[in-house]
Protein backbone atom coordinates (compact mmCIF):
# COMPACT_ATOMS: atom_id res chain seq x y z
CA UNK A 1 0.00 0.00 0.00
CA UNK A 2 1.36 3.59 -0.55
CA UNK A 3 1.93 6.37 1.70
CA UNK A 4 -1.13 8.91 1.78
CA UNK A 5 -1.03 12.48 1.67
CA UNK A 6 -1.67 14.17 5.33
CA UNK A 7 -4.83 14.57 6.13
CA UNK A 8 -6.49 18.04 6.93
CA UNK A 9 -6.03 17.34 10.93
CA UNK A 10 -2.86 16.05 10.45
CA UNK A 11 -1.69 19.29 8.39
CA UNK A 12 -3.42 21.51 11.22
CA UNK A 13 -1.20 19.55 13.56
CA UNK A 14 2.01 20.08 11.43
CA UNK A 15 1.40 23.57 10.92
CA UNK A 16 0.89 24.03 14.44
CA UNK A 17 4.50 23.38 14.78
CA UNK A 18 5.75 26.28 12.64
CA UNK A 19 4.99 29.59 14.18
CA UNK A 20 5.85 31.25 11.44
CA UNK A 21 2.96 30.25 9.49
CA UNK A 22 0.31 31.98 11.42
CA UNK A 23 1.90 35.45 10.72
CA UNK A 24 0.12 37.80 8.13
CA UNK A 25 1.33 39.93 5.16
CA UNK A 26 0.46 42.74 3.14
CA UNK A 27 -1.75 44.33 4.82
CA UNK A 28 -3.50 41.59 6.90
CA UNK A 29 -3.14 38.93 4.33
CA UNK A 30 -2.68 34.98 5.64
CA UNK A 31 0.85 34.09 4.49
CA UNK A 32 0.91 31.48 1.73
CA UNK A 33 4.11 30.25 1.74
CA UNK A 34 5.18 28.48 -1.48
CA UNK A 35 8.85 28.96 -1.42
CA UNK A 36 10.18 26.00 0.52
CA UNK A 37 12.18 24.78 -1.86
CA UNK A 38 14.75 28.01 -1.71
CA UNK A 39 14.45 27.68 2.14
CA UNK A 40 12.08 26.00 4.71
CA UNK A 41 10.36 26.92 7.64
CA UNK A 42 11.70 25.64 11.25
CA UNK A 43 9.71 24.03 14.09
CA UNK A 44 9.62 24.88 16.96
CA UNK A 45 11.15 21.85 18.09
CA UNK A 46 14.05 22.67 15.91
CA UNK A 47 14.20 26.08 17.16
CA UNK A 48 14.19 25.06 21.11
CA UNK A 49 17.07 22.67 20.40
CA UNK A 50 19.24 24.69 18.35
CA UNK A 51 18.28 27.45 21.77
CA UNK A 52 18.95 24.83 24.03
CA UNK A 53 22.73 24.23 22.99
CA UNK A 54 23.25 28.09 23.43
CA UNK A 55 21.54 27.77 26.90
CA UNK A 56 23.38 25.01 28.57
CA UNK A 57 26.30 23.38 26.74
CA UNK A 58 27.26 26.27 24.34
CA UNK A 59 31.26 25.59 23.60
CA UNK A 60 33.87 25.20 21.08
CA UNK A 61 33.73 21.51 20.30
CA UNK A 62 36.34 19.22 19.89
CA UNK A 63 38.55 21.71 22.06
CA UNK A 64 38.71 22.43 25.53
CA UNK A 65 39.24 19.80 28.70
CA UNK A 66 36.19 21.89 30.60
CA UNK A 67 32.40 20.20 30.83
CA UNK A 68 30.79 22.26 28.68
CA UNK A 69 33.08 21.23 25.99
CA UNK A 70 32.80 17.63 26.67
CA UNK A 71 28.24 18.09 26.82
CA UNK A 72 29.13 19.89 23.19
CA UNK A 73 31.22 17.93 21.80
CA UNK A 74 28.70 14.92 23.00
CA UNK A 75 25.45 17.06 21.39
CA UNK A 76 27.47 17.73 18.01
CA UNK A 77 28.79 13.76 17.77
CA UNK A 78 25.33 12.78 18.42
CA UNK A 79 23.35 14.80 16.08
CA UNK A 80 26.23 13.62 13.37
CA UNK A 81 25.04 10.08 14.38
CA UNK A 82 21.02 10.57 14.11
CA UNK A 83 22.27 12.72 10.62
CA UNK A 84 24.27 9.60 9.15
CA UNK A 85 21.00 7.33 10.49
CA UNK A 86 18.63 9.59 8.14
CA UNK A 87 20.58 9.07 5.16
CA UNK A 88 21.72 5.53 5.39
CA UNK A 89 25.10 6.02 5.96
CA UNK A 90 27.97 5.73 8.97
CA UNK A 91 28.52 8.88 11.09
CA UNK A 92 32.19 8.88 10.21
CA UNK A 93 31.11 9.72 6.48
CA UNK A 94 28.90 12.43 7.57
CA UNK A 95 31.06 15.94 7.62
CA UNK A 96 29.35 19.27 8.56
CA UNK A 97 29.98 22.05 6.35
CA UNK A 98 28.02 25.66 6.18
CA UNK A 99 26.12 24.89 3.31
CA UNK A 100 25.49 22.77 0.31
CA UNK A 101 27.40 25.30 -2.20
CA UNK A 102 30.38 24.83 0.14
CA UNK A 103 30.02 20.78 0.58
CA UNK A 104 30.16 20.25 -3.47
CA UNK A 105 33.03 23.30 -3.25
CA UNK A 106 34.97 20.69 -0.52
CA UNK A 107 34.57 18.18 -3.53
CA UNK A 108 35.82 20.27 -6.37
CA UNK A 109 38.57 21.86 -4.76
CA UNK A 110 39.46 18.59 -3.34
CA UNK A 111 39.92 17.41 -7.18
CA UNK A 112 42.19 20.87 -7.57
CA UNK A 113 44.51 19.85 -4.80
CA UNK A 114 44.67 15.84 -5.62
CA UNK A 115 45.80 17.29 -9.29
CA UNK A 116 49.14 19.49 -7.61
CA UNK A 117 49.87 17.41 -4.94
CA UNK A 118 47.95 18.79 -1.83
CA UNK A 119 45.47 18.69 0.50
CA UNK A 120 47.29 15.69 1.85
CA UNK A 121 45.00 12.76 -0.16
CA UNK A 122 46.25 9.55 -1.77
CA UNK A 123 46.00 8.01 -5.06
CA UNK A 124 45.04 9.20 -8.83
CA UNK A 125 41.13 9.17 -8.17
CA UNK A 126 41.23 12.92 -7.13
CA UNK A 127 43.17 14.46 -9.38
CA UNK A 128 42.00 16.08 -12.80
CA UNK A 129 44.29 16.75 -15.42
CA UNK A 130 44.53 17.69 -19.54
CA UNK A 131 42.32 15.02 -21.14
CA UNK A 132 40.30 14.58 -18.03
CA UNK A 133 36.60 15.34 -18.49
CA UNK A 134 33.53 16.60 -15.85
CA UNK A 135 30.47 15.49 -16.95
CA UNK A 136 27.70 18.04 -15.58
CA UNK A 137 24.01 18.32 -16.41
CA UNK A 138 22.35 20.94 -18.20
CA UNK A 139 19.86 21.33 -15.27
CA UNK A 140 22.34 21.83 -12.73
CA UNK A 141 22.17 24.88 -10.04
CA UNK A 142 25.01 27.38 -10.45
CA UNK A 143 26.01 25.64 -7.00
CA UNK A 144 26.77 21.89 -8.78
CA UNK A 145 28.18 23.92 -12.07
CA UNK A 146 30.37 26.63 -11.20
CA UNK A 147 32.52 24.72 -9.03
CA UNK A 148 33.21 22.36 -11.43
CA UNK A 149 33.87 25.00 -14.08
CA UNK A 150 36.29 26.37 -11.99
CA UNK A 151 37.54 23.08 -11.14
CA UNK A 152 38.39 22.74 -15.15
CA UNK A 153 39.78 25.98 -15.32
CA UNK A 154 42.37 25.17 -12.69
CA UNK A 155 43.46 21.65 -13.98
CA UNK A 156 42.88 22.05 -17.92
CA UNK A 157 40.58 19.41 -17.45
CA UNK A 158 37.02 19.44 -19.41
CA UNK A 159 33.51 20.39 -18.55
CA UNK A 160 30.86 18.35 -20.77
CA UNK A 161 27.03 18.61 -19.77
CA UNK A 162 23.56 16.20 -20.11
CA UNK A 163 21.28 18.26 -21.91
CA UNK A 164 17.53 18.39 -21.33
CA UNK A 165 14.81 17.44 -23.42
CA UNK A 166 11.95 19.54 -24.17
CA UNK A 167 9.76 18.69 -21.56
CA UNK A 168 12.56 19.16 -19.01
CA UNK A 169 14.18 15.69 -18.24
CA UNK A 170 18.00 14.49 -19.04
CA UNK A 171 18.55 13.51 -22.84
CA UNK A 172 20.07 10.15 -22.55
CA UNK A 173 20.56 9.56 -25.83
CA UNK A 174 23.97 10.65 -26.55
CA UNK A 175 25.30 9.27 -22.69
CA UNK A 176 27.58 7.06 -24.29
CA UNK A 177 29.68 9.92 -26.18
CA UNK A 178 29.46 11.93 -23.11
CA UNK A 179 30.60 10.11 -20.29
CA UNK A 180 33.31 7.85 -21.40
CA UNK A 181 36.79 6.44 -19.88
CA UNK A 182 37.71 10.22 -20.06
CA UNK A 183 35.19 10.92 -17.45
CA UNK A 184 36.31 11.37 -13.88
CA UNK A 185 33.73 12.50 -11.99
CA UNK A 186 29.87 12.55 -12.83
CA UNK A 187 27.78 15.42 -11.11
CA UNK A 188 24.29 15.77 -11.37
CA UNK A 189 21.03 16.69 -8.95
CA UNK A 190 18.90 14.36 -7.60
CA UNK A 191 15.61 16.75 -8.29
CA UNK A 192 15.68 19.27 -10.20
CA UNK A 193 15.74 22.53 -8.03
CA UNK A 194 13.73 24.11 -10.65
CA UNK A 195 11.31 21.43 -12.39
CA UNK A 196 11.14 18.94 -9.87
CA UNK A 197 12.48 16.77 -12.24
CA UNK A 198 13.46 13.10 -10.64
CA UNK A 199 16.38 11.54 -12.30
CA UNK A 200 17.21 8.86 -12.33
CA UNK A 201 20.26 8.17 -10.10
CA UNK A 202 20.47 4.40 -9.98
CA UNK A 203 20.57 4.22 -13.96
CA UNK A 204 23.26 7.11 -13.87
CA UNK A 205 25.20 6.03 -10.94
CA UNK A 206 25.54 2.25 -13.06
CA UNK A 207 26.60 4.06 -16.41
CA UNK A 208 29.27 5.92 -14.38
CA UNK A 209 30.79 2.87 -12.63
CA UNK A 210 31.14 1.44 -15.64
CA UNK A 211 33.44 4.08 -17.16
CA UNK A 212 34.82 4.41 -13.34
CA UNK A 213 33.37 7.66 -13.28
CA UNK A 214 33.07 9.09 -9.56
CA UNK A 215 29.43 10.28 -8.93
CA UNK A 216 28.74 13.65 -7.17
CA UNK A 217 25.01 13.99 -6.17
CA UNK A 218 23.39 17.44 -5.40
CA UNK A 219 20.54 16.14 -3.28
CA UNK A 220 19.31 20.01 -1.91
CA UNK A 221 16.12 18.90 -3.53
CA UNK A 222 15.71 15.11 -2.30
CA UNK A 223 17.21 14.79 1.49
CA UNK A 224 14.09 17.06 2.90
CA UNK A 225 11.31 15.82 0.66
CA UNK A 226 11.51 11.90 -0.22
CA UNK A 227 13.53 9.14 1.49
CA UNK A 228 17.09 8.93 0.65
CA UNK A 229 19.36 5.90 1.18
CA UNK A 230 22.75 6.40 0.23
CA UNK A 231 24.12 3.03 -0.36
CA UNK A 232 20.60 2.36 -1.80
CA UNK A 233 21.66 5.02 -4.14
CA UNK A 234 24.55 3.73 -5.09
CA UNK A 235 26.51 7.33 -5.41
CA UNK A 236 30.22 8.29 -4.51
CA UNK A 237 29.86 11.35 -2.39
CA UNK A 238 26.17 13.64 -1.75
CA UNK A 239 25.51 16.90 -0.66
CA UNK A 240 22.64 18.62 0.68
CA UNK A 241 21.87 22.02 3.21
CA UNK A 242 20.12 21.97 6.55
CA UNK A 243 17.67 24.91 5.78
CA UNK A 244 15.66 23.05 3.51
CA UNK A 245 14.64 20.89 5.58
CA UNK A 246 13.30 22.26 8.77
CA UNK A 247 17.30 23.22 10.37
CA UNK A 248 18.75 26.27 10.79
CA UNK A 249 20.76 28.46 8.26
CA UNK A 250 24.33 27.98 8.32
CA UNK A 251 24.57 24.43 8.18
CA UNK A 252 25.06 21.61 5.27
CA UNK A 253 26.28 18.12 4.85
CA UNK A 254 28.58 15.95 2.51
CA UNK A 255 27.97 12.50 2.66
CA UNK A 256 31.19 10.44 1.16
CA UNK A 257 31.92 6.74 1.25
CA UNK A 258 34.14 6.01 3.96
CA UNK A 259 37.05 4.70 1.81
CA UNK A 260 36.73 7.40 -0.76
CA UNK A 261 36.98 10.45 1.92
CA UNK A 262 39.70 8.73 3.64
CA UNK A 263 41.88 9.25 0.52
CA UNK A 264 39.98 12.92 -0.93
CA UNK A 265 42.04 15.73 -0.23
CA UNK A 266 41.09 18.61 2.12
CA UNK A 267 39.46 21.71 0.88
CA UNK A 268 39.37 24.37 4.01
CA UNK A 269 42.50 24.02 6.11
CA UNK A 270 43.11 25.43 9.65
CA UNK A 271 41.82 24.41 13.49
CA UNK A 272 40.41 21.38 14.30
CA UNK A 273 41.60 19.45 11.07
CA UNK A 274 45.14 18.68 11.65
CA UNK A 275 46.74 15.46 13.07
CA UNK A 276 50.56 17.38 13.67
CA UNK A 277 51.59 20.84 12.47
CA UNK A 278 55.05 21.94 12.29
CA UNK A 279 56.34 25.69 10.81
CA UNK A 280 56.59 23.84 7.66
CA UNK A 281 54.07 21.45 7.25
CA UNK A 282 51.41 19.66 8.87
CA UNK A 283 49.27 16.08 8.40
CA UNK A 284 45.52 15.94 9.03
CA UNK A 285 43.04 14.08 11.18
CA UNK A 286 41.04 11.19 10.17
CA UNK A 287 37.74 11.57 8.84
CA UNK A 288 34.97 13.64 9.11
CA UNK A 289 37.27 15.76 11.38
CA UNK A 290 40.19 16.73 8.34
CA UNK A 291 37.30 17.97 6.35
CA UNK A 292 35.72 20.24 9.41
CA UNK A 293 38.81 23.29 9.83
CA UNK A 294 37.40 25.94 11.60
CA UNK A 295 34.84 25.99 14.95
CA UNK A 296 32.53 23.84 13.61
CA UNK A 297 28.73 24.84 12.81
CA UNK A 298 27.70 22.47 16.13
CA UNK A 299 24.01 24.70 17.79
CA UNK A 300 22.89 24.50 13.60
CA UNK A 301 24.17 20.56 13.78
CA UNK A 302 22.47 19.64 16.70
CA UNK A 303 19.43 21.44 15.75
CA UNK A 304 19.31 19.64 12.02
CA UNK A 305 19.68 16.42 13.54
CA UNK A 306 16.14 17.03 15.33
CA UNK A 307 15.01 18.75 11.76
CA UNK A 308 15.79 14.95 10.54
CA UNK A 309 13.86 13.08 13.76
CA UNK A 310 11.14 15.39 12.84
CA UNK A 311 10.73 14.78 9.73
CA UNK A 312 11.30 10.70 10.47
CA UNK A 313 8.12 11.39 12.87
CA UNK A 314 6.63 12.16 9.78
CA UNK A 315 7.55 9.93 7.41
CA UNK A 316 9.37 10.77 4.59
CA UNK A 317 7.56 8.38 2.30
CA UNK A 318 4.13 10.35 3.48
CA UNK A 319 5.73 14.00 3.00
CA UNK A 320 6.62 12.42 -0.45
CA UNK A 321 3.25 11.67 -1.38
CA UNK A 322 1.83 14.50 0.32
CA UNK A 323 3.93 16.91 -2.15
CA UNK A 324 3.21 14.60 -4.79
CA UNK A 325 -0.73 15.20 -4.65
CA UNK A 326 0.21 18.83 -4.51
CA UNK A 327 2.09 18.98 -7.37
CA UNK A 328 -0.82 16.73 -9.61
CA UNK A 329 -3.55 19.84 -7.81
CA UNK A 330 -1.14 22.69 -9.04
CA UNK A 331 0.03 20.88 -12.38
CA UNK A 332 -3.95 20.37 -13.00
CA UNK A 333 -4.85 23.83 -12.23
CA UNK A 334 -2.19 25.49 -14.54
CA UNK A 335 -2.77 22.85 -17.20
CA UNK A 336 -6.14 24.38 -17.09
CA UNK A 337 -4.82 27.88 -17.94
CA UNK A 338 -3.76 27.74 -21.76
CA UNK A 339 -2.07 31.25 -21.19
CA UNK A 340 0.25 29.81 -18.67
CA UNK A 341 2.95 27.34 -20.12
CA UNK A 342 4.04 24.82 -17.33
CA UNK A 343 7.86 23.67 -17.34
CA UNK A 344 9.42 20.44 -16.92
CA UNK A 345 8.23 16.54 -17.02
CA UNK A 346 4.39 15.36 -17.86
CA UNK A 347 4.30 12.90 -16.17
CA UNK A 348 4.07 13.25 -12.53
CA UNK A 349 5.59 10.38 -10.80
CA UNK A 350 8.96 11.98 -12.67
CA UNK A 351 8.50 15.11 -10.54
CA UNK A 352 9.32 15.93 -6.72
CA UNK A 353 8.00 19.11 -5.48
CA UNK A 354 8.53 21.73 -7.00
CA UNK A 355 5.99 23.63 -10.35
CA UNK A 356 7.86 25.96 -12.41
CA UNK A 357 5.77 27.99 -14.99
CA UNK A 358 5.65 30.78 -17.45
CA UNK A 359 3.18 32.98 -18.29
CA UNK A 360 2.54 33.80 -21.81
CA UNK A 361 3.78 37.52 -22.25
CA UNK A 362 4.16 38.52 -18.56
CA UNK A 363 7.64 38.51 -17.07
CA UNK A 364 8.09 35.93 -13.68
CA UNK A 365 8.93 38.93 -11.41
CA UNK A 366 5.37 40.41 -12.75
CA UNK A 367 3.50 37.20 -11.94
CA UNK A 368 5.23 37.00 -8.70
CA UNK A 369 4.43 40.46 -7.72
CA UNK A 370 0.98 39.93 -7.97
CA UNK A 371 0.70 36.64 -6.08
CA UNK A 372 2.88 38.46 -3.33
CA UNK A 373 -0.55 40.96 -3.16
CA UNK A 374 -2.79 38.36 -2.33
CA UNK A 375 0.33 36.65 0.37
CA UNK A 376 1.31 34.19 -1.66
CA UNK A 377 5.11 33.53 -2.03
CA UNK A 378 6.85 31.95 -4.41
CA UNK A 379 10.24 32.37 -5.94
CA UNK A 380 10.63 34.15 -9.49
CA UNK A 381 13.87 34.76 -11.90
CA UNK A 382 15.89 31.82 -12.94
CA UNK A 383 16.61 30.00 -9.23
CA UNK A 384 19.95 29.48 -9.73
CA UNK A 385 19.71 27.70 -12.90
CA UNK A 386 20.16 30.49 -15.79
CA UNK A 387 21.61 27.66 -18.08
CA UNK A 388 18.21 25.70 -17.63
CA UNK A 389 16.74 28.76 -18.33
CA UNK A 390 18.41 29.20 -21.23
CA UNK A 391 17.44 25.54 -22.54
CA UNK A 392 14.21 26.01 -21.96
CA UNK A 393 13.83 29.34 -23.53
CA UNK A 394 12.52 31.43 -21.19
CA UNK A 395 13.76 34.09 -19.50
CA UNK A 396 12.57 33.59 -15.91
CA UNK A 397 9.89 31.73 -14.50
CA UNK A 398 7.79 31.14 -11.30
CA UNK A 399 8.41 28.68 -8.84
CA UNK A 400 6.06 27.22 -6.40
CA UNK A 401 7.52 24.71 -4.11
CA UNK A 402 6.15 22.22 -1.36
CA UNK A 403 7.14 21.12 2.28
CA UNK A 404 5.42 18.55 4.11
CA UNK A 405 2.93 21.47 5.80
CA UNK A 406 1.34 23.05 2.70
CA UNK A 407 -1.96 22.33 2.27
CA UNK A 408 -4.48 21.98 -1.26
CA UNK A 409 -5.89 25.22 -0.19
CA UNK A 410 -2.44 27.28 -0.51
CA UNK A 411 -2.02 25.60 -3.82
CA UNK A 412 -5.68 27.07 -4.62
CA UNK A 413 -4.34 30.62 -3.23
CA UNK A 414 -1.95 30.81 -5.72
CA UNK A 415 -4.19 29.83 -8.71
CA UNK A 416 -6.85 32.29 -7.86
CA UNK A 417 -4.10 35.11 -7.45
CA UNK A 418 -2.44 34.06 -10.62
CA UNK A 419 -6.39 34.73 -12.27
CA UNK A 420 -5.62 38.53 -11.55
CA UNK A 421 -2.39 38.63 -13.71
CA UNK A 422 -4.07 38.66 -17.51
CA UNK A 423 -6.60 41.32 -16.58
CA UNK A 424 -3.78 43.42 -15.12
CA UNK A 425 -1.18 42.99 -17.73
CA UNK A 426 -3.54 43.46 -20.32
CA UNK A 427 -3.38 40.12 -21.88
CA UNK A 428 -6.08 38.42 -24.29
CA UNK A 429 -7.26 35.40 -22.55
CA UNK A 430 -9.65 33.31 -24.76
CA UNK A 431 -13.24 32.39 -22.69
CA UNK B 1 -0.90 47.62 -5.58
CA UNK B 2 0.66 51.15 -6.35
CA UNK B 3 3.52 49.63 -8.17
CA UNK B 4 2.03 48.74 -11.38
CA UNK B 5 0.63 52.32 -11.98
CA UNK B 6 -1.06 52.77 -15.31
CA UNK B 7 1.15 54.84 -17.18
CA UNK B 8 3.83 52.23 -16.25
CA UNK B 9 2.04 49.53 -18.12
CA UNK B 10 1.30 51.87 -20.75
CA UNK B 11 4.88 52.34 -21.18
CA UNK B 12 5.63 48.32 -20.75
CA UNK B 13 3.07 47.68 -23.28
CA UNK B 14 4.01 50.56 -26.18
CA UNK B 15 7.63 51.45 -25.36
CA UNK B 16 8.67 54.57 -26.56
CA UNK B 17 11.90 55.05 -28.70
CA UNK B 18 12.12 50.81 -28.80
CA UNK B 19 14.61 48.74 -30.84
CA UNK B 20 18.52 49.29 -31.32
CA UNK B 21 19.31 52.30 -33.53
CA UNK B 22 22.41 54.04 -35.64
CA UNK B 23 24.14 56.06 -34.94
CA UNK B 24 26.01 56.12 -31.60
CA UNK B 25 29.03 56.60 -29.41
CA UNK B 26 28.41 53.97 -27.16
CA UNK B 27 26.68 50.81 -26.44
CA UNK B 28 26.77 49.38 -23.30
CA UNK B 29 24.96 45.80 -21.73
CA UNK B 30 23.78 45.64 -18.36
CA UNK B 31 22.29 42.40 -16.67
CA UNK B 32 20.18 41.85 -13.25
CA UNK B 33 21.59 38.72 -12.04
CA UNK B 34 18.81 37.84 -9.39
CA UNK B 35 16.41 38.03 -12.05
CA UNK B 36 18.10 37.70 -15.77
CA UNK B 37 16.88 41.10 -16.56
CA UNK B 38 19.18 42.40 -19.48
CA UNK B 39 19.19 45.34 -21.63
CA UNK B 40 21.26 46.46 -23.74
CA UNK B 41 21.36 50.45 -24.47
CA UNK B 42 23.27 52.78 -26.93
CA UNK B 43 23.84 57.03 -26.88
CA UNK B 44 24.31 59.26 -29.56
CA UNK B 45 25.28 62.82 -28.79
CA UNK B 46 25.25 65.54 -30.41
CA UNK B 47 28.00 68.34 -29.84
CA UNK B 48 30.97 68.38 -27.01
CA UNK B 49 31.08 69.27 -23.74
CA UNK B 50 27.77 69.80 -20.76
CA UNK B 51 26.06 71.58 -23.60
CA UNK B 52 26.51 68.25 -26.00
CA UNK B 53 23.09 66.93 -26.55
CA UNK B 54 21.72 63.41 -26.03
CA UNK B 55 19.85 63.10 -29.26
CA UNK B 56 18.96 59.55 -28.99
CA UNK B 57 18.50 56.25 -26.32
CA UNK B 58 17.74 53.16 -28.60
CA UNK B 59 18.06 50.04 -26.38
CA UNK B 60 16.63 46.69 -26.52
CA UNK B 61 14.73 45.57 -22.95
CA UNK B 62 13.96 42.55 -22.08
CA UNK B 63 12.09 41.79 -18.98
CA UNK B 64 9.78 42.66 -16.30
CA UNK B 65 7.22 45.56 -16.52
CA UNK B 66 8.92 47.76 -14.56
CA UNK B 67 12.48 47.16 -15.83
CA UNK B 68 10.89 47.99 -19.93
CA UNK B 69 8.73 50.63 -18.39
CA UNK B 70 11.63 52.33 -16.80
CA UNK B 71 13.92 52.09 -20.07
CA UNK B 72 10.79 53.38 -21.76
CA UNK B 73 10.94 56.48 -19.44
CA UNK B 74 14.25 57.27 -19.54
CA UNK B 75 14.12 57.08 -23.32
CA UNK B 76 11.64 59.45 -23.25
CA UNK B 77 12.82 61.94 -20.69
CA UNK B 78 16.23 62.00 -21.54
CA UNK B 79 16.42 62.42 -25.31
CA UNK B 80 16.65 65.76 -25.99
CA UNK B 81 18.01 67.18 -23.35
CA UNK B 82 21.98 68.23 -22.36
CA UNK B 83 24.19 66.15 -20.82
CA UNK B 84 24.15 68.14 -17.89
CA UNK B 85 20.39 68.17 -17.83
CA UNK B 86 20.44 64.22 -18.26
CA UNK B 87 22.49 63.05 -15.23
CA UNK B 88 20.21 65.76 -12.96
CA UNK B 89 17.48 63.46 -14.34
CA UNK B 90 19.46 60.22 -13.37
CA UNK B 91 20.17 62.08 -10.28
CA UNK B 92 16.48 62.69 -9.40
CA UNK B 93 15.77 59.30 -10.65
CA UNK B 94 17.45 56.88 -8.29
CA UNK B 95 17.33 59.48 -5.36
CA UNK B 96 13.24 58.76 -5.70
CA UNK B 97 14.04 55.29 -6.01
CA UNK B 98 16.24 54.62 -3.17
CA UNK B 99 13.83 56.79 -0.82
CA UNK B 100 11.84 53.59 0.52
CA UNK B 101 8.80 55.76 -0.85
CA UNK B 102 9.73 59.06 1.22
CA UNK B 103 10.90 61.12 -1.91
CA UNK B 104 7.84 60.85 -4.59
CA UNK B 105 9.80 62.48 -7.29
CA UNK B 106 8.93 66.09 -9.09
CA UNK B 107 7.31 65.87 -12.27
CA UNK B 108 8.86 69.01 -13.41
CA UNK B 109 12.15 67.46 -12.89
CA UNK B 110 11.61 63.60 -14.18
CA UNK B 111 8.16 63.71 -16.01
CA UNK B 112 6.62 60.24 -16.46
CA UNK B 113 9.37 59.23 -14.52
CA UNK B 114 7.39 60.15 -11.18
CA UNK B 115 5.24 56.76 -11.99
CA UNK B 116 8.15 54.55 -10.46
CA UNK B 117 7.64 56.24 -7.05
CA UNK B 118 5.61 52.97 -5.69
CA UNK B 119 8.68 50.89 -6.77
CA UNK B 120 11.09 52.02 -4.26
CA UNK B 121 8.63 50.84 -1.79
CA UNK B 122 9.44 47.42 -2.73
CA UNK B 123 13.42 47.17 -2.25
CA UNK B 124 13.25 44.04 -4.44
CA UNK B 125 12.17 45.39 -7.95
CA UNK B 126 14.35 48.94 -7.05
CA UNK B 127 17.10 47.19 -9.53
CA UNK B 128 14.26 46.29 -12.11
CA UNK B 129 13.82 50.35 -11.90
CA UNK B 130 17.37 51.15 -12.39
CA UNK B 131 18.97 48.64 -14.58
CA UNK B 132 18.41 51.13 -17.78
CA UNK B 133 19.16 54.26 -15.96
CA UNK B 134 22.63 52.75 -14.70
CA UNK B 135 23.13 51.40 -18.22
CA UNK B 136 22.38 55.04 -19.48
CA UNK B 137 25.16 56.25 -16.87
CA UNK B 138 27.63 54.09 -17.99
CA UNK B 139 26.94 54.62 -21.97
CA UNK B 140 27.02 58.48 -21.26
CA UNK B 141 30.40 58.08 -19.81
CA UNK B 142 31.67 55.87 -22.58
CA UNK B 143 30.27 58.40 -24.84
CA UNK B 144 32.23 60.84 -23.85
CA UNK B 145 35.45 59.24 -23.71
CA UNK B 146 35.26 59.02 -19.75
CA UNK B 147 35.89 55.71 -18.70
CA UNK B 148 33.02 54.68 -16.26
Amino acid sequence: MTAAPFTDEELARIRADFPILSRTVRGGRPLVYLDSGATSHKPRQVLDRERWFYETVNAAVHRGAHQLSEEGTDAYESARETIARFIGAQASEVVFTRNATEALNLVAYAFTNGTHGGGGGSGERFSLREGDEVLVTQMEHHANLIPWQEACRRTGATLRHVPITEDGRLDLSDLDSLLTERTKVFAFTHVSNVLGTLNPVRELVERARAVEALTVLDACQSVPHLPVDVADLGVDLLAFSGHKMFGPLGVGVLWGRGELLDEMPVFLTGGSMIETVTMESATYAPVPQKFEAGVPVAAQAVALATACDYLTDLGLDRVHAHEQALTERLVRGLVARPWVRVLGPSDLRERGGAVAFHVDGVHAHDVGQVLDDHGVAVRVGHHCAWPLHRALRVPASTRASFAAYTTPGEVDALLEGLDHVPAMFGMEVPA
Amino acid sequence: MDLYQELILEHYKRPVRAGLREPYEAEVHHVNPTCGDEVTLRVHLAGGGDHAVVEDISYDAMGCSISVAAASILAEEVTGETVGEARETVEAIRRMLTSKGEDPGDEDEIGDGVALAGVAKYPARVKCALLSWMAFTDALHQAEGVSP
